[in-house]
């Protein structure tokens, strides 16, 4: 039997950015899987409320920076009673160590999730070296 | 002072002091509330889905974020003026050879029950789905017309 375990919620956690914002409003770090396989290194965000053109994927200098933007919803001449979560834009910066394929770098968001998929550079590719033992 | 209020005790000089803290206190918290963006006791009820509702004169609307989701796989469900968000968040398990650098999104069974402060119609709520956010809108129940009572 499977055992699913039950959602706790998260608070978002609000970040600083390196750039000075230009529009006010919070900003926070999505929350981010990063696997890696031989051939490529595929990052999934939980953006929501972000879409294909509010989304920034950005790599450069080894550097990859991740931003949204999120339209807050408005309701005229409604009230809030009662507020949760907050809503702001998305900011992430990672590091990468490996060397990227910049042209087959493929994106996808559904649903409020982003599927980033970074192909390795062949010669990045881990390359089993075989020992020839002389006799 | 509450209680002054509730024994109907004489407040003689007492009113005054209680007035200033009362003040004070209201004054701490907007300047709080001014430093987060949000006042500091202002806390979510620790079930997920967190949400936001917004109400109108004649609808009350309802915001969670749940990314991630197929439409069809979030219930809802609701009776005279409470709503249940249920459903499961899956994570898929990426082949075998991987190897995690970062794990932080969560999978994981969701049930949460939102008491609303008045009737809704039930039949009339409208659920929306787009780019992982939930979306409901739920109409009130129109206010019956107020009975006028003769004095005889």
């Amino acid at each position: 039997m499977v055992e699913t375990q039950e959602l706790k919620p998260q608070e978002k956690f609000e970040v600083a950015t390196s750039a000075e914002q230009t529009k006010s409003g919070l900003v926070f770090a999505p929350n981010v899987d990063i696997f890696e396989t031989e051939k490529e290194i595929v990052l999934l965000a939980d953006v929501p409320g972000v879409n294909a053109t509010s989304l920034g994927i950005d790599l450069k200098d080894n550097t990859l920076t991740l931003t949204g933007d999120v339209k807050q919803e408005s309701i005229t001449g409604g009230e809030e009673i009662l507020s949760e979560y907050q809503v702001g834009s998305y900011f992430r910066q990672f590091t990468l160590t490996e060397m990227i394929n910049q042209d087959k770098i493929e994106a996808e968001l559904k649903n409020g999730v982003l599927r980033l998929t970074l192909p390795k550079i062949e010669k990045a590719l881990p390359r089993r070296i075989i020992v020839n033992a002389k006799k | 002072m509450m209680l002054r209020q509730m024994l109907e005790l004489p407040n003689y000089g007492w009113r005054s002091a209680f007035n200033d803290l009362e003040n004070m206190r209201q004054e701490m918290n907007r300047l709080f509330g001014q430093v987060s963006g949000r006042p500091y006791w202002q806390t979510h009820a620790g079930v997920f889905p967190l949400v936001n509702i917004v109400e109108d004169t004649t609808h009350y609307f309802i915001f969670c974020e749940i990314p991630g989701m197929v439409s069809e796989e979030i219930d809802i469900s609701a009776t005279g003026r409470s709503l249940t968000i249920s459903g499961e968040r899956k994570i898929i398990t990426e082949g075998e050879n991987v190897k995690y650098h970062r794990r932080e999104r969560e999978g994981g069974t969701f049930n949460r029950v939102i008491a609303l402060p008045n009737d809704i119609q039930v039949n009339e709520i409208v659920a929306e789905y787009i780019e992982g956010i939930l979306t409901l809108t739920l109409p009130k129940t129109k206010t019956k017309n107020p009975k006028q009572i003769f004095v005889k």
